[in-house]
């Protein structure tokens, strides 16, 4: 149990084994711990981010359906009332239409009758003189008795 | 197996070093060397020490090459693992930077850890293939081959380790303080009047130097007690396995905790030594 020459090499070898940890073996481990922490915390804020800025985006996209929503009950309520609006329009103008169309049939009929009476009043005119001429062809002068058969045109 | 030897014999056998020195003929072995004085290498200590402290550098190194950010393999996890924990223990103690203190904290844990393991290796077993390789290989008296295994229980490396901090306390007092403060540490203190100067100084010294002689001598006397201990188990025949495995399985505790020890001292000293007071 003496102290020698050992000590030495012991010494030697200690210092160069902490030399080359401190060099080689040390700082490469600790990089990759270092980094690795700093990876983690910067996936942890990210995810944190991502997170906030989801619940963003799903308010966002609720306030939007909302909005869609309204608006689209909005438009099939004018579209509504625009239809019925349609409706009462067409009816009404259908209504006149008919009105003056029924008129104006009223009216073709009418002149249809005058002058179909009167065609009449000429013919039974026409007949009744030829039947007077035919009566009177033996006794009277056509001429002579025109002013009668005038006059009967004119009552008939 | 300490059929041909006395108990003594055994004990003293398996308690000494294999050692080489240089003698006028030549490099001569183990009892040769009895009368070499001071240049006697105990070439299993140094063999088995620097054998280990590479294992334990390539080890390290070669996860550390490879070391990536992304998600680590398990090797390279349970290297971070350690490297974390060393790193937890340094910051906590050592305020200030320096590149320095967690690589040595981590150097001195794990070589330390590493050659304390050594003690759980059966008493026998490395002695005897070595005197078999000894008798077979070399034609050697297997009594005159030495194999002590575990080399903290040799004191010249727990001395060795103790004076590298030692120069480290003396490195970083000087370098923070400056020789002059280093010197005022020394001298004015715990008593501020010149008078005091030397009464101060010899408490101030034994201050110091009991810093590097109780980390050596700690770490030294457990685990060459330890070590004994195992030996003197292994002497007792049959009931020496029930006791065996009980002695081990203390040393599951013991070994890694004389590891940290000398790490958390390392650091605490080099602590104090680089804070002015």
């Amino acid at each position: 149990m003496n102290i020698n020459a050992t000590l030495i090499g012991q010494l030697v070898a200690f210092v160069v084994f902490v030399a080359f940890c401190m060099k080689y073996v040390w700082p490469p481990l600790m990089e990759a711990i270092e980094k690795r922490q700093k990876e983690i915390a910067d996936g942890l804020a990210n995810a944190e981010r991502g997170q906030k800025e989801l619940e963003l985006a799903q308010g966002k996209a609720t306030e939007q359906l909302r909005d869609a929503k309204t608006q689209a009950a909005e438009i099939i309520e004018q579209a509504k009332k625009r239809a019925s609006q349609i409706v009462d329009e067409e009816t009404q103008r259908g209504h006149t239409e008919r009105e003056k169309i029924i008129a104006q049939g009223h009216t073709e009929i009418e002149a249809e009758r005058n002058r179909v009476k009167e065609d009449l009043r000429k013919q039974v005119a026409t007949l009744a003189i030829m039947g007077a001429e035919k009566i009177l062809a033996r006794e009277i002068d056509a001429a002579a008795q025109s002013d009668i058969v005038e006059k009967l045109v004119a009552e008939l | 197996m300490a059929s041909e030897y006395t108990t003594s014999e055994y004990i003293k056998h398996h308690l000494t070093n294999a050692s080489m020195c240089n003698t006028d003929s030549g490099i001569a072995f183990n009892k040769a060397c009895a009368d070499a004085g001071f240049w006697t290498w105990h070439i299993d200590t140094l063999a088995w020490s620097i054998g280990l402290g590479l294992v334990f550098l390539w080890f390290f190194r070669s996860v550390a090459k490879k070391a990536s950010s992304g998600v680590p393999t398990k090797t390279q996890a349970f290297v971070e693992l350690v490297v974390d924990f060393v790193n937890d223990n340094v910051t906590a103690t050592f305020h200030g930077r320096s590149r320095l203190i967690a690589p040595l904290a981590l150097t001195i844990f794990c070589w330390v850890l590493i050659m304390n393991l050594m003690d759980l290796v059966p008493v026998d077993l490395l002695p005897s293939i070595a005197g078999m390789v000894g008798q077979y290989g070399f034609g050697m008296d297997p009594h005159d081959v030495y194999m002590k295994a575990v080399p903290t229980t040799d004191l010249n490396l727990t001395f060795a380790l103790a004076i590298g901090v030692f120069m480290l306390i003396i490195f970083y007092s000087i370098r923070m303080k400056g020789i002059g403060g280093f010197t005022k540490e020394l001298t004015m203190q715990p008593f501020g009047h010149p008078v005091f100067i030397p009464v101060n100084f010899i408490l101030e010294s034994v201050t110091l130097l009991a810093r590097p002689l109780s980390l050596a001598l700690r770490l030294f006397g457990n685990l060459y007690a330890s070590e004994l201990i195992f030996i003197l188990i292994a002497t007792i025949g049959y009931f020496q396995l029930p006791l065996h495995f009980m002695w081990a399985v203390f040393h599951i505790l013991v070994l890694p905790l004389q590891a940290f020890i000398f790490m958390m001292l390392t650091i605490v000293y080099l602590s104090l030594a680089s804070e002015d007071h």
